[in-house]
């Protein structure tokens, strides 16, 4: 993986078929992952519905083989850099549903104190950095992050996240450049799910090649099935190596969809009906979970034991957080500037 | 007995450079980075020199990306390092604007106080030179308006040399204004040149009869000012605020009370600028200690030409400050 090139043997592949299933607990984890993120999810919805979470709410829902697939990857000394639509990537990387959903409900329990919300979501010792909502703003972060590990002598990696969105902005070519420049080791993943909000990629992009685009920066670039997580681990883990072993920055194209609209404001009046129910189709949890029966790594009962374990975790986390406390108004300047350098 | 300490005459440009000197070998995660600051040794010459003694990974060349290299450090600073961002101006800034502001100012309070950013950038700033619009301006007063960031105009070669080790000690981000006009400003400085506060402003002449509120690049046109009030029998004082923000008000309302008079001389455009922020705290802290109205003497609210007269009228002049000064003495209860 050390040239740049671009493979786009998987691109549009109809199933994770040529991956063959991993051992049956893993499978299952990967099985597992996926339903917490898309339950937890809905359930934000309804919660949103009865104004217990306000402000913007960006949910993951189609896309949950990407962060679970990528995560898988990661050694827990390795950093994380996601989006707005991050609560996918802060689950799937360890964060508690309980920490993030008080973070929701504005809690001082919540992952940031409740000054972040859906879109701000950090934990310093998970070295999960945001969280970040301006489009195309964390991918410096990243290359700086890497920077900093490399000047270190540390072998961690960072993996960023963005959409297909950020693609269009100058800070990403700039740090596209960077990275490869000083080939600091940063695994860039760029989930496309075809849309920069309610723009179709091929109304903001003359060339809609992602990875090609990221290639010609000299950086191994690869498309990626995002709706299979099997193929999504693996392209991951080969880059991962790659990147960990010194040879610079490794560019994944995740071609994903979101089943939702781009946010709870959004009325999605861009996409048609059957455009969605085709992806639908390609649902990751579902594809898993019918290659699962189908190979017999899933007994007859298991999926249903999933739902209730998953639906007890939402569950619990919806109490944690409404029982969460509000943070005093007196604090409200607190974290302008860091308190050891106030006091 | 006290040791006689050395002093020496060098100029700001050099004071930076040793201050940056200093930083490198006191701390190795401290690095610089930027546009030329490696083999062309700094568009200002700030650098020269180092390169060759620090390496290229700590003197590290950027590509024309601010926005990049500017992320780039506050990632950098995240992860552990301690680094120095240089932006060739404050013009050029504004391309890294969005990485200032949403992630080094905001990170810390967006993450519950969880992600600090211990960065620190430098940029050159100011008019004077004939470089017309585009390199010209003076917005260190809209960096003053974040919350977040320290910012510091260093205006003495004391302020240049000293700054600099404090800011990378502040686990926070801090921006330094260096105004083009001052890199070749000579001066005596002490050989072992101590650090120097952040927070309070330097009271730079002191007088009893109006008190001139200024920073960075206008605190010589200032004195100059100052020495020629000095002649007409009307003794200023001089306030160098020395950090943007946070502003030391107490020290300008001190002298205030005691002046009961003030000009404020700001490099930046009147309309929304610190020189506003400064006459709205005197008239919050000491109205009715005021003996006239404040007066002001900022730029001309045009983007800056080329023309040298035409440069020199949109600056703040030492004849400005000089009639200001006088109108306000003059208008005597």
């Amino acid at each position: 993986m050390t040239a740049p090139t671009v493979e786009a043997g998987d691109r549009g592949a109809a199933s994770g078929a040529h991956h063959p299933l991993p051992a049956r607990d893993h499978a299952l984890n990967l099985l597992r992952e996926m339903l917490r993120i898309r339950r937890f999810e809905e359930r934000c919805v309804e919660l949103y519905s009865a104004e217990k979470i306000r402000g913007f709410l960006h949910l993951y829902i189609g896309e949950e083989a990407v962060g679970v697939g990528v995560m898988q990857a990661l050694e827990p000394e390795d950093a994380v850099v996601a989006t707005y639509r991050e609560h996918g990537q802060a689950l799937a990387r360890g964060m508690s549903a309980r920490s993030i959903m008080a973070e929701m409900f504005g809690r001082v329990e919540g992952c940031s104190r409740g000054r972040g919300g859906s879109m701000h979501l950090f934990d310093a010792e998970l070295r999960f950095y945001g969280g970040n909502a301006i489009v195309g703003g964390g991918i410096p972060l990243a290359v700086g992050l890497a920077l900093a590990d490399r000047m270190q002598g540390r072998s961690q990696v960072t993996a960023c996240f963005f959409g297909d969105g950020a693609v269009a902005e100058g800070v990403f070519h700039e740090s596209m450049n960077l990275a490869a420049l000083w080939k600091v080791p940063v695994l860039f993943c760029c989930e496309n799910n075809l849309y920069a909000m309610g723009t179709a990629l091929h109304r903001h992009q003359a060339q809609t090649d992602l990875a090609l685009k990221a290639a010609s920066y000299g950086m191994a670039a690869y498309a990626v099935d995002g709706m299979d997580v099997l193929a999504v681990e693996e392209a991951s883990r080969a880059a991962v190596l790659a990147v960990r072993e010194g040879h610079g920055p490794v560019f994944l194209e995740l071609q994903t969809y979101r089943f939702r609209a781009h946010s709870m404001y959004d009325p999605d009046l861009y996409r048609t009906r059957e455009e969605i129910d085709q992806w639908k189709e390609r649902d990751p949890i579902s594809m898993l979970a019918i290659r699962m029966e189908a190979e017999g790594a899933l007994e007859a009962g298991q999926m249903e034991q999933l739902e209730e374990e998953v639906t007890a975790e939402v569950d619990d986390a919806i109490a944690f957080a409404e029982a969460g406390t509000l943070e005093p108004v007196e604090e409200l300047t607190r974290f302008v500037h860091s308190e050891e350098a106030a006091s | 007995m006290t040791e006689a300490v050395e002093t020496r005459t060098t100029t700001y440009r050099e004071a930076m450079r040793e201050a940056i000197r200093e930083a490198l070998q006191r701390d190795e995660r401290v690095f610089l980075m930027g546009e030329d600051v490696g083999r062309y040794g700094g568009t200002f010459g700030v650098s020269r020199g180092l390169l060759e003694e620090f390496g290229e990974e700590r003197i590290r060349d950027t590509p024309l990306s601010e926005g990049g290299f500017v992320g780039a450090g506050i990632g950098a600073a995240i992860g552990g390092m301690r680094p120095i961002v240089e932006v060739m101006t404050v013009n050029f800034s504004l391309l890294a604007l969005d990485q200032i502001m949403n992630n080094a100012a905001t990170l810390l309070h967006m993450s519950g106080g969880q992600i600090n950013v211990p960065l620190v950038i430098r940029m050159t700033t100011g008019g004077g030179r004939q470089l017309a619009a585009q390199h010209s301006h003076s917005l260190e007063g809209w960096y003053a308006h974040i919350p977040g960031i320290r910012v510091l105009a260093p205006a003495t070669l004391e302020d240049a040399r000293g700054m600099l080790g404090p800011a990378l000690e502040d686990p926070d981000p801090v921006i330094i204004f260096e105004h083009g006009s001052l890199y070749n400003m000579e001066s005596e400085l002490d050989g072992d040149a101590p650090p120097v506060d952040l927070t309070s402003a330097g009271v730079r002449r002191e007088g009893d009869d109006i008190t001139l509120v200024t920073y960075g690049g206008t605190l010589p046109t200032t004195l100059a000012a100052a020495d020629e009030l000095a002649g007409s029998g009307i003794a200023a004082e001089v306030i160098d605020l020395r950090s943007l923000r946070p502003l030391d008000t107490e020290t300008i309302l001190a002298s205030v009370r005691k002046t009961r008079r003030a000009v404020v001389i700001d490099e930046g455009w009147r309309t929304g600028s610190i020189s506003a922020e400064i006459s709205a705290r005197i008239v919050e802290g000491a109205f009715f200690e005021l003996d006239a109205p404040i007066a002001r003497v900022c730029s001309a609210e045009v983007p800056m030409p080329y023309a040298k007269h035409m440069e020199d009228a949109a600056l703040p002049q030492v004849a400005d400050v000089v009639a200001a000064a006088r109108e306000v003495v003059g208008s005597r209860p």
